[in-house]
């Protein structure tokens, strides 16, 4: 068994609420926090190696020492709870099942910090998430951990859940900003940074939920207990999602030793691909990463096994590898049509690109429709090449990550699959019923069951 | 005319003191779900005009922002609203059988109401529920691990409301 920091006890019986979640050690890491100097607690987070869960991966304490103190200026701190990467539900089973782990880790950074109020910003969606966070914040009031002087420490501090209302857009950090200031969810320029600007013009720290989350074992445990968990800059532990063709769906905590085999096939984890079907391909960190075929998932260019981190993962480039995202792992069988699953990500990207850069606004828009045209059996052989050319002008070339985020699956699809967009171009009929199935990209491993 | 009763007043300032002076247009997505729940699930020009007043904005700031966000209706919709999510992972557990199973039961397609009123059927962009599909938002809810049969005892179960 993996050692378990975030989910450890999100069955026990009753841990929504407050008095379960303290008997069982809740709120231990404020007792310790609120002894401690604020710059040390960013010090220990520094020194656990934890970073952004959000998909990035920024080294989180660095984060945090980077925000600008001018004096008299409020900071803030909001918890990016958007959750609209496809493939990506970690932070919403976070929330459902141990909503007072992320109401703590809020206070221990808020102090951190030096944040009186705080907020969470939920996509609209999760809108009975919303009421369960609601209802833990009120619980902590209650209990004196939130509100004027927390615990006779002098410290006030605040939480706030605002609901979004439907932009994927919103899960980068300026655009929530923008929407939370009650505005169209449109990307700031950076610089300046939300450590600079953020929030109202002041000093923010925009952090993941399992971010968040993870501050309470590293205050419990101390950062160099956490830092020996995982491996290399892999440290600590991270909620993977996964989805598609697997028995077992679900939020799995892992440790970042375990390989990508024993994830999809150990019935620990994902209990192997279902009706006996033979895996193709997968996309590992969230539909914005690049796809690989399952013999590049398994092993790297190199040969070794591929590790469930970020180093290994993203081992080979963008050639031969791929990312660890936000840890939205989708699994494609051997009966999955490639274009078909490309272009729904496509037809994604461009719903929720804001339109402010033409690249994007029209790349988007091209890309899906032309790979659209692929997958009805009415392409050409240039639309492949096209396809490519586009993309190629998106990445870089926009004012916020989104594009690049809609340029790398196709790239990724057209790199490794190209022989499968080129048989729906020759078999404009049959593509329409059938599917190219498995060629070359198959695992090696014949898998049982 | 229109105007929020009085317990939805009351949570409107409770949400505005959440923000500093001056910043009660931070208030105004959280308050156009309000309006949404309050005024037939779906935003007219009136009401977006009174949340304008309501929050001391003009009223374009308001028409941009409903306009931006997928969860606003701007035309009226169905008592129920059947939101489909029509993403890769979901496709990969079936969700175009639903879709086209959903449309045959209810005589419509994607984006049209009943004639009764009824239903209205919307297909949607991943909402973060990709390992328990195929699934829908139906309200304030997720309904997952959907199948013929349990779609026939969700629009049942609609009907009975
Ligand atoms: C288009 C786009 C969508 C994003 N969506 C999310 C999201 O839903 N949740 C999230 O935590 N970060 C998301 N991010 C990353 C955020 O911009 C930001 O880097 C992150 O919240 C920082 O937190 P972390 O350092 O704790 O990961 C998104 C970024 C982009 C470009
Ligand atoms: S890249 Fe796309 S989503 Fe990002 S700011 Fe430009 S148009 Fe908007
Ligand atoms: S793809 Fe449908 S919920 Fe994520």
């Amino acid at each position: 068994m993996s050692k378990k920091l975030l989910l450890n006890k999100a069955h026990v019986e009753g841990i929504r609420h407050f008095d379960v979640y303290r008997r069982e050690g809740g709120y231990a890491s404020i007792e310790k926090a609120l002894k401690m100097q604020p710059a040390d607690i960013v010090e220990e987070v520094k020194k656990s190696g934890l970073r952004g869960r959000g998909g990035a991966g920024f080294p989180t304490g660095m984060k945090w020492s980077f925000l600008a103190k001018p004096e008299g200026v409020p900071r803030y701190l909001v918890v990016n709870a958007d959750e609209s990467e496809p493939g990506t539900f970690k932070d919403r089973y976070l929330m459902e099942f141990i909503p007072h782990l992320l109401i703590e880790g809020m206070i221990v950074a808020s102090f951190a910090l030096g944040s009186n109020n705080s907020y969470i910003y939920i996509r609209g969606e999760y809108d009975w998430v919303a009421d369960i966070l609601e209802e833990a914040i009120k619980e902590a009031h209650q209990n004196g951990w939130l509100g004027k002087n927390i615990q006779g420490s002098g410290f006030d501090c605040n939480i706030f859940v605002q609901r979004g209302a439907g932009a994927y857009i919103c899960g980068e950090e300026t655009a929530l900003l923008e929407s939370l200031e009650g505005k169209r969810g449109n990307p700031r320029i950076k610089p300046p940074f939300p450590a600079v600007k953020g929030l109202w013009g002041c000093p923010t720290v925009v952090n993941n939920v399992e971010t968040i989350a993870a501050v309470v074992p590293i205050i419990n445990e101390g950062g160099d207990e956490y830092a020996k968990i995982g491996i290399g800059r892999s440290t600590g532990t991270k909620l993977i999602s996964a989805c598609g063709n697997i028995n077992k769906p679900g939020v799995y905590e892992i440790d970042m030793t375990i390989s990508v085999e024993e994830f999809i096939f150990s019935d620990e984890y994902c209990g192997g691909i279902p009706n006996g079907k033979r895996l193709k391909a997968c996309i590992p960190g969230g539909s914005s990463v690049p796809i690989v075929p399952a013999n590049l998932l398994l092993t790297t260019a190199k040969g070794e096994k591929r590790l469930m981190n970020y180093e290994s993962l993203s081992d080979g480039g963008f050639a031969t590898g791929t990312m660890m995202g936000s840890g939205g792992f989708i699994v494609l069988d051997e009966d999955q049509c490639i274009v078909k699953h490309t272009y729904t990500l496509a037809r994604f990207y461009r719903h929720e690109s804001c339109g402010q850069c033409s690249p994007c606004r029209e790349g988007t828009g091209w890309m899906e429709k032309i790979l659209q045209k692929i997958e009805t059996g009415k392409g050409e052989m240039k639309d492949i090449d096209l396809l490519w050319d586009i993309q190629r002008r998106i990445e870089g070339n926009t004012i916020c990550p989104l594009g690049d985020a809609a340029a790398w699956p196709v790239a990724a699809a057209i790199r490794h699959f190209r022989d499968e967009f080129e048989w729906h171009v020759k078999n404009p009929e049959k593509c329409l019923t059938q599917n190219y199935g498995l060629a070359n990209y198959a695992d090696p491993i014949q898998v049982a069951g | 005319m229109i105007q929020f009763n009085e317990k939805t007043i009351s949570r409107v300032n409770e949400i505005i003191a959440r923000y500093p002076d001056g910043k009660q247009k931070s208030a105004l997505i959280p308050v156009l779900h309000l309006a949404q729940v309050e005024f037939d699930g779906w935003l007219d020009t009136p009401v977006m005009d009174y949340v304008a007043a309501l929050l001391k904005i003009t009223p374009i700031e308001v028409y941009e922002v409903a306009s931006f966000y997928s969860m606003f209706n701007l035309k009226p919709v169905g008592k129920h609203v059947f939101e489909v999510c029509q993403t890769g992972p979901c496709m990969l557990r079936g969700c175009d059988d639903i879709i086209d199973y959903i449309k045959k039961k209810l005589n419509i397609k994607v984006g049209e109401t009943t004639a009764d009123g009824m239903f209205t059927l919307k297909t949607v962009e991943c909402l973060g529920a990709c390992g328990y599909a195929p699934m829908m938002q139906l309200g304030k809810h997720y309904r997952e691990h959907l199948t013929k049969e349990s779609v026939d005892q969700i629009i049942e179960e609609c009907r009975n409301k």
